[in-house]
């Protein structure tokens, strides 16, 4: 446990001398303030509005917060699978391809220590981003309207999981890809899952079933879109989901299977990683 | 009395998807020996230690460093390893670096400050234990590494070029260090293409050349006791030359300058007489061992570029 924790601070202390940390933390702070303004703005329109109008009541305005959240937390959700990939994408492929990681795994560590040391470090990071951000996100809703989505912490756990997602994706990468490769492969999945889930919400929409289960085959391999969409479906409020017409409203629902397969994919992934930077010639 | 070898190997290969780099390896190196593993740049030496020291799996054959298996992940406590083109991670301070690596150690916290300014005292970085990695020069790089490669005091330590890129002083500060090691009985593992500081350092050399070792031995033994010899003198005859068959090979006139080979230094003085009573005039007589250079030139083939690391013009600019 010593040696994994002496890489995990190593983790902690790279990015926050590389100014990583900081660089999330002060653009996090200005995605929040923007984020913040904008919905502050927004809501005073449509408090306007229902003051004017009968026709604007109290259930509807929550409609509108709710979509002003999701809006929030689905850049949120892309901002947490970049950041995820963005900062682990090099770190073993460049250590390799440096060198500096050969004065390491000559030490009396094993391999698996290293790699579960360094998913830890990012683990840990990526947490305290995912707080701020998703955090921030509601509580900014919460703080100028009161309005809590139903299922928040549900919301944040299927966030954290997309985020643990991508971390674990380019840490296997980087295994054996060299780092561009391993930054390509992440998007490309990331861009295969994003354009399946669409798929299968159109179909869904129009009843076409083929384009249903593309969009089921494309969660399958990578399930960021579906954990998404899931996360949609339990946060939003009961009428929009009764009614199935919001822009993120999910026509077709992914079980909760999707989710379970999404955090095992997540363990396999690692698992792989670590046997594969196991097998290596370094 | 027979101590176990720390290192031993046996018919090691490596090859990779489409070349050999090491074909075969079977070698012994005893407790307490500074071991040179001279080669071309490319002839294998780097893959074999990086076999020995568990980064590189091998394809066939077996090794054991300190009686265990090759990687074995306990042994690696009595380790020390300094990687060609030494790099780390460069947002660290000298001191903050060895720290890592004495953690990585399990060394004991007041332990392993007092070891850290040791060591930086020993490689000449004491004033510097504050500054950044990325702020040091490629010497300055390489004397933290060596720092690094001896912090938990090794049983053996693996030096893969350790003064390429060093200036002379840096050279000589490796040379010494490396001969502090051998008078504590640490084993050095050393790789090398620089002739001199094998010659100088090391007790015995192993040869190789395209993934084959092609000699091995001590440095006495390997040049055969051969003794190349030079004498300047005048008044020297065809007949007088012809005489020292006798006792010599090779021999060769240029002005006043003879030179011969010898089987033994003994028939140096019957050589002397026997000239002087020709009367020929003898002004210096200047026995030599037969240089690496020549020896390694012999083995590896005269196709391979020798770098000499006293070449001036190899120097780092």
């Amino acid at each position: 446990m010593r040696s994994i924790l002496v890489i995990t601070k190593l983790t902690i202390r790279e990015a926050s001398r590389r100014k990583i940390l900081w660089a999330a933390l002060i653009l996090g702070v200005l995605f929040l303030t923007i984020y913040g303004l904008g919905f502050h703005f927004a809501r005073v329109d449509l408090e306007k509005s229902m003051q004017q109008r009968s026709g604007m009541n109290i259930v509807l305005l929550h409609e509108m917060y709710n979509f002003l959240l999701l809006a929030g937390l689905y850049s949120v959700n892309f901002m947490i699978i970049a950041m995820s990939a963005l900062i682990s994408v090099d770190t073993l492929s460049g250590e390799i391809n440096s060198g500096t990681i050969q004065t390491l795994v000559t030490k009396p560590l094993h391999r698996w220590q290293i790699v579960i040391g360094k998913w830890l470090g990012f683990g840990a990071m990526l947490t305290l981003y995912l707080l701020l951000m998703v955090g921030g996100t509601m509580g900014v809703v919460y703080a100028t309207s009161g309005y809590l989505a139903p299922h928040s912490t549900q919301g944040l756990v299927l966030l954290w999981l997309n985020g643990m997602l991508f971390l674990s994706l380019s840490l296997w990468g980087g295994s054996f890809l060299s780092t561009l490769a391993n930054g390509v492969v992440a998007f490309g999945l990331f861009g295969v899952a994003f354009v399946g889930g669409w798929m299968e919400q159109i179909g869904a929409f129009l009843g076409n079933q083929v384009a249903v289960n593309i969009g089921i085959i494309s969660s399958l391999i990578f399930p960021c879109e579906a954990v998404w969409r899931r996360l949609v479906h339990n946060m939003q409020s009961p009428l929009v989901t009764r009614l199935g017409v919001s822009f993120f409203s999910s026509s077709s629902v992914p079980s909760q299977w999707m989710i379970v397969y999404g955090a095992a994919y997540a363990v396999v992934l690692l698992f792989s990683a670590v046997r594969r930077f196991n097998r290596r010639d370094l | 009395m027979d101590t176990p070898p720390v290192i031993e190997t046996d018919h090691l290969s490596k090859h990779f998807s489409d070349d050999i780099a090491v074909a075969d390896l079977s070698l012994r190196v005893e407790r307490g020996e500074i071991f040179g593993f001279l080669g071309p740049n490319g002839a294998g030496k780097t893959t074999s230690m990086k076999m020995l020291l568990g980064l590189i799996t091998p394809t066939a054959g077996e090794g054991y460093v300190l009686g265990a298996s090759l990687g074995d992940h306990e042994v690696r406590r009595r380790i020390g390893f300094l990687p060609e083109h030494f790099r780390f991670h460069e947002w660290l301070t000298a001191e903050e670096f060895l720290g890592l690596h004495a953690d990585l150690y399990h060394m004991e916290r007041t332990h392993t400050t007092q070891r850290i300014q040791e060591l930086l005292e020993l490689v000449e970085l004491k004033a510097h234990g504050h500054r950044k990695l990325r702020t040091f020069s490629k010497g300055m790089l390489q004397r933290i590494g060596l720092a690094q490669a001896l912090l938990n005091d090794p049983e053996v330590v693996f030096l893969d070029e350790p003064t390429s890129g060093l200036d002379p002083m840096g050279r000589r500060l490796v040379r010494d260090i490396t001969r502090d090691l051998r008078t504590k009985g640490t084993t050095v593992f050393l790789n090398s293409h620089f002739l001199s500081e094998v010659e100088v350092t090391c007790d015995r050399v192993a040869f190789i050349k395209e993934g084959i070792i092609v000699r091995t031995g001590s440095l006495d033994s390997l040049m055969n006791g051969e003794l190349q010899v030079a004498i300047r003198a005048r008044n020297l005859t065809p007949e007088n030359c012809q005489g020292l068959t006798r006792w010599c090979r090779n021999v060769q006139v240029e002005g006043e300058q003879l030179t011969f080979k010898l089987d033994s230094e003994d028939q140096l003085p019957s050589i002397t007489r026997y000239l002087v009573e020709k009367g020929v005039d003898v002004y210096t007589v200047q026995p030599k061992i037969m240089a690496l250079e020549d020896l390694f030139l012999e083995i590896i083939g005269k196709s391979e570029r020798l770098v000499d690391q006293e070449d001036p013009e190899h120097l780092e600019s």
